[in-house]
């Protein structure tokens, strides 16, 4: 008797591994081409280390470097003074994908899947083969350790080639060197773009780059202060799917339903957790663990109808009105600069916020489309914009009312740049390369009125520069009208012409001091 | 009748006084204004008892120091600078000189004074009302438009002139007709015949209608000026002539005649001295098509702006009469117009022989 189909497949089926996947998926983690996989890089290892100093309070100072080794082959060190790694924990952190503390949590930091450092040392080995360095120190009295470290891909372990202990010129800190396949350009989407813009979303941070060109930019801390603490949430009800509700209910520790919604979530009283119940016609002392699939939709849908109060916010970390002002000054040579740090709100259960920045004149470029810096959680967003709910709130802005020239329906054109940070503990981004967020109607309608807020404050700076210029044009047109009337005068009376032409002007003078000069046109 | 010389020293008085006040605000840091009568149908009102449009009190204030109107308060007095060396020096010129006489660059600009004579031309004429001045009282005249022939001799400038003698062209109508200028001489003719065009005109003059109809032919090219209109009315008055209107069936000619009449919008200061209230209109009436059987393929299909003219014009409280709102509205209703010249689909002689001669002495006119 031959085999079965699914024995013959059997035979096949087989446990794929990480480094495969990644291969087959690395569009997906931004390693699609070499050019990216630089940026991806550089980005990973520095949403890293700005992390890592913000939990541990300290003001992040950071230190990277790119060198070309060979064509296309290029050598990457990211150094920063972060709290450092214990001994034992630095293997696994960049040794074995998904191994991270960010995952299992909710609050708004950068990295949140713990995929992306290990990823880059992946991407590393399989492109150049080279093992990835690692230094770190917790504290001064404290050694610092090295590593060498190469990726065992079919086990999703790390492999140690190297250790030992090594001088390092900080108190404590972490660096990373790797070396990767690579091509470095200029531009749009470039690396010095992206340092460019962090430095922005952080102007509490330091940052030090030599570019491959050996071109060198610091750009030094705005504000000595660090960005609010998010703290860590539990899920809000609204905001959790039913996939993820199952597995709750198998993995929670609580013996009741009630005691369940109300400790794993957030926002649950005691009175709500048995309004769900009652509606999902579940008993509130049934054990989580024997809710049967069935009860667990119930369950499901019987949360989405009873009326939460909205999440806690104080997951979200802003970087703050007065500091992205000082940020955009530091950043941006404009004539003007407006932000504003928009109050929470909600999108299906999930917290967020929205801040947004103004730059105008100045050094910008005048002709053409306004510029758009993306943030999500303080990262810049550098590819698909517009696939983005930021360019779909800014073309939705009748710039027009703010005297900003506009077609209908696209983006604004002028000496115009905008900064727009989304702030959340989930950022709902439109596919696994996290570089464009998805326009829910909530989060398009709070960029907006954050767009309509600097929007306003510029009208008034635009309208303002716009009478300046027409006042100064308008004293001309009396000074020389003053002349003709003088000159024409004198002739027909005799009267002295400069004597006249001075009264003239001293009329003027008063009356555009006072403001009293008739601006309406037409008799 | 007041001397050349005093009535120079008049408007020269009145100019003077004008820029003086000006000075005087000056002076006293106020912001200068001019007030001028206003011209316009909003300033105009029909005065049923003498039949002529009339200007009302109404005024317009002028400042300098306002963005829309600081310009026009500058020209004004570049004009009025200039009319006052005209009078002195005794030099009459022609509108247009005035405007060439004063634009220049103004300061250091690239700015000029005047960008076409369409902006000075409204000035002289805010000038004319503000200084209650003549035309020729300011020693400016319009371009001379119009000529006249007929069984009539005239004195002009000192030249007697005979205009039985005037060949093809006929005499040229000049923009000043006042007594001092032109005198009537021997008068046979027993009616004006106006005509709204020069072509027209010249059919008549070649067909010599004048002599075998004892009368006056004279056309003003379109809209008269007002040394025409100014002539009409002094013949009218002077020799005791009625004046007949001949024009195109369309709201164009109908205003003409209306002008001839009663007085313009924007003369309407001097509509007692232009206007011939008891002007007939002979033709061409909108009913002249079916009454004479003229063929479909001469008249001409209205435009929209045309349409537009004739429901503007049917509001004028001067065209209340029955018989004009009957001519506009059946203007409207069929939709078309007639040149005079679709006369001559009968045959060349027909507006002279037959049409003119037949309505005068049929008494087919509207008043």
């Amino acid at each position: 008797m031959s085999k079965t189909y699914a024995e013959i497949a059997a035979g096949k089926q087989r446990e794929i591994s990480v480094s495969e996947f990644f291969t087959k998926n690395r569009h997906l983690l931004g390693f699609d081409n070499p050019r990216r996989a630089l940026l991806t890089t550089v980005k990973e290892a520095v949403d890293n280390s700005l992390d890592a100093c913000e939990e541990a309070r300290i003001l992040p100072e950071l230190w990277i470097e790119i060198k070309e080794v060979k064509e296309n082959r290029y050598k990457v060190l990211v150094k920063d003074n972060g709290p450092g790694i214990v001994k034992i924990q630095i293997p696994k952190i960049f040794g074995k994908l998904l191994y991270g503390s960010k995952f299992h949590k909710l609050s708004a930091t950068r990295g949140q899947q713990g995929i992306g450092i290990s990823a880059a040392v992946m991407y590393s080995q399989l492109t150049t083969g080279k093992s990835v360095h690692i230094t770190s120190k917790i504290s001064k009295g404290k050694p610092a350790h090295y590593y060498e470290l190469h990726f065992n891909s079919k086990a999703n372990e790390p492999e140690i080639v190297k250790e030992s202990e090594v001088e390092f010129d900080i108190d404590h800190g972490t660096m990373i060197e790797l070396e990767i396949e690579a091509v470095f350009q200029k531009g749009k989407r470039s690396v010095d773009e992206y340092l460019e813009q962090t430095s922005i979303a952080n102007p509490h941070a330091t940052i030090h780059y030599a570019n491959p060109l050996n071109e060198k930019m610091n750009y030094l801390a705005a504000v000595n202060k660090l960005p609010v603490e998010p703290k860590e949430i539990k899920p809000h009800p609204h905001g959790i799917e039913l996939g993820m509700l199952i597995s709750m209910l198998k993995e929670t520790a609580m013996s009741s339903v009630t005691s369940f919604l109300q400790k794993e979530f957030s926002r649950v009283s005691s009175q709500v957790a048995n309004k769900i119940c009652e509606e999902a016609k579940i008993s509130p002392k049934s054990r989580p663990s024997r809710i049967a699939r069935q009860e667990a939709e119930n369950l499901y849908n019987s949360i989405q109808k009873v009326k939460i109060m909205a999440p806690p916010t104080n997951c979200l970390s802003p970087i703050g009105e007065e500091a992205l002002l000082k940020s955009l000054k530091r950043g941006v040579t404009a004539e003007f600069y407006a932000t504003v740090t928009r109050n929470p709100s909600v999108y299906r259960g999930n917290p967020f916020l929205v801040e947004a920045g103004i730059a105008y004149g100045g050094s910008l470029e005048a002709e053409g489309i306004l510029q758009i810096i993306r943030f999500a959680n303080k990262v810049p967003l550098q590819y698909q914009q517009g696939a983005c709910a930021i360019q779909k709130a800014v073309a939705e802005t009748a710039w027009k009312n703010y005297g900003i020239q506009q077609s209908k329906g696209s983006l604004p054109r002028g000496p115009l740049m905008i900064v727009l940070h989304f702030c959340s503990v989930w950022v709902p981004f439109t596919s696994e390369s996290k570089e464009a967020i998805a326009s829910y109607d909530e989060i398009v309608k709070e960029m907006k009125l954050a767009i309509q807020e600097c929007g306003r404050k510029l009208a008034t700076f635009v309208r303002k520069r716009n009478r300046d210029k027409l006042s100064a044009k308008k004293k001309d047109m009396f000074k020389n009208y003053s002349l003709e009337l003088a000159s024409s005068l004198s002739e027909i009376t005799g009267t002295n012409e400069k004597k006249i032409y001075a009264e003239l002007i001293t009329i003027a003078e008063k009356m555009f001091e006072t403001g009293a000069l008739e601006e309406k046109n037409g008799e | 009748m007041v001397s050349k010389k005093e009535s120079d020293q008049k408007v020269i008085k009145k100019i003077e006084s004008l820029a003086k006040d000006v000075i005087n605000e000056i002076n006293k840091e106020q912001n200068p204004e001019v007030k001028f009568p206003l011209r316009g149908l909003a300033n105009v009102h029909f005065d049923e008892k003498e039949q002529v449009i009339k200007m009302g009190n109404k005024t317009q204030s002028r400042v300098f120091f306002n963005v829309g109107q600081a310009k026009k308060f500058m020209q004004t007095f570049l004009v009025a600078k200039v009319l006052k060396d005209l009078i002195k020096q005794g030099i009459t010129t022609p509108i247009r000189s005035i405007y060439y006489n004063s634009k220049h660059v103004i300061a250091d600009t690239k700015e000029e004074t005047w960008t076409d004579q369409s902006e000075s031309d409204p000035i002289i004429e805010d000038l004319e009302v503000t200084l209650n001045a003549l035309r020729e009282e300011l020693h400016i005249r319009a371009g001379a438009k119009g000529a006249m022939v007929g069984n009539l001799t005239i004195i002009d400038a000192g030249d007697r002139i005979d205009l039985r003698k005037m060949g093809s062209g006929g005499w040229s109508v000049p923009s000043i007709v006042e007594n001092e200028i032109i005198q009537f001489d021997k008068c046979d003719a027993e009616y004006i015949l106006f005509i709204e065009k020069d072509t027209i005109w010249s059919r008549f003059n070649e067909d010599k209608f004048w002599k075998k109809n004892k009368c006056i032919i004279l056309h003003g090219g379109g809209q008269p000026p007002r040394g025409v209109r100014r002539l009409l009315r002094r013949m009218h008055e002077e020799l005791k002539l009625q004046v007949y209107v001949l024009v195109d069936s369309d709201v164009y000619g109908a205003y003409i005649y209306s002008v001839v009449k009663q007085g313009s919008i924007n003369l309407a200061f001097e509509s007692l001295r232009m206007a011939v209230p008891k002007a007939r209109f002979l033709g061409l009436s909108a009913f002249d098509f079916e009454r004479y059987n003229l063929p479909k393929s001469v008249v001409l299909k209205l435009k929209d702006v045309d349409i537009k003219r004739i429901k503007e014009v049917m509001n004028y409280p001067w065209f209340q009469k029955k018989e004009w709102q009957k001519e506009l509205k059946y203007m409207l209703k069929t939709g078309v117009k007639l040149e005079l010249e679709a006369l001559s689909s009968k045959n060349f002689k027909f507006i002279t022989e037959e049409y003119v001669p037949q309505k005068i002495r049929n008494k087919e006119w509207l008043d």
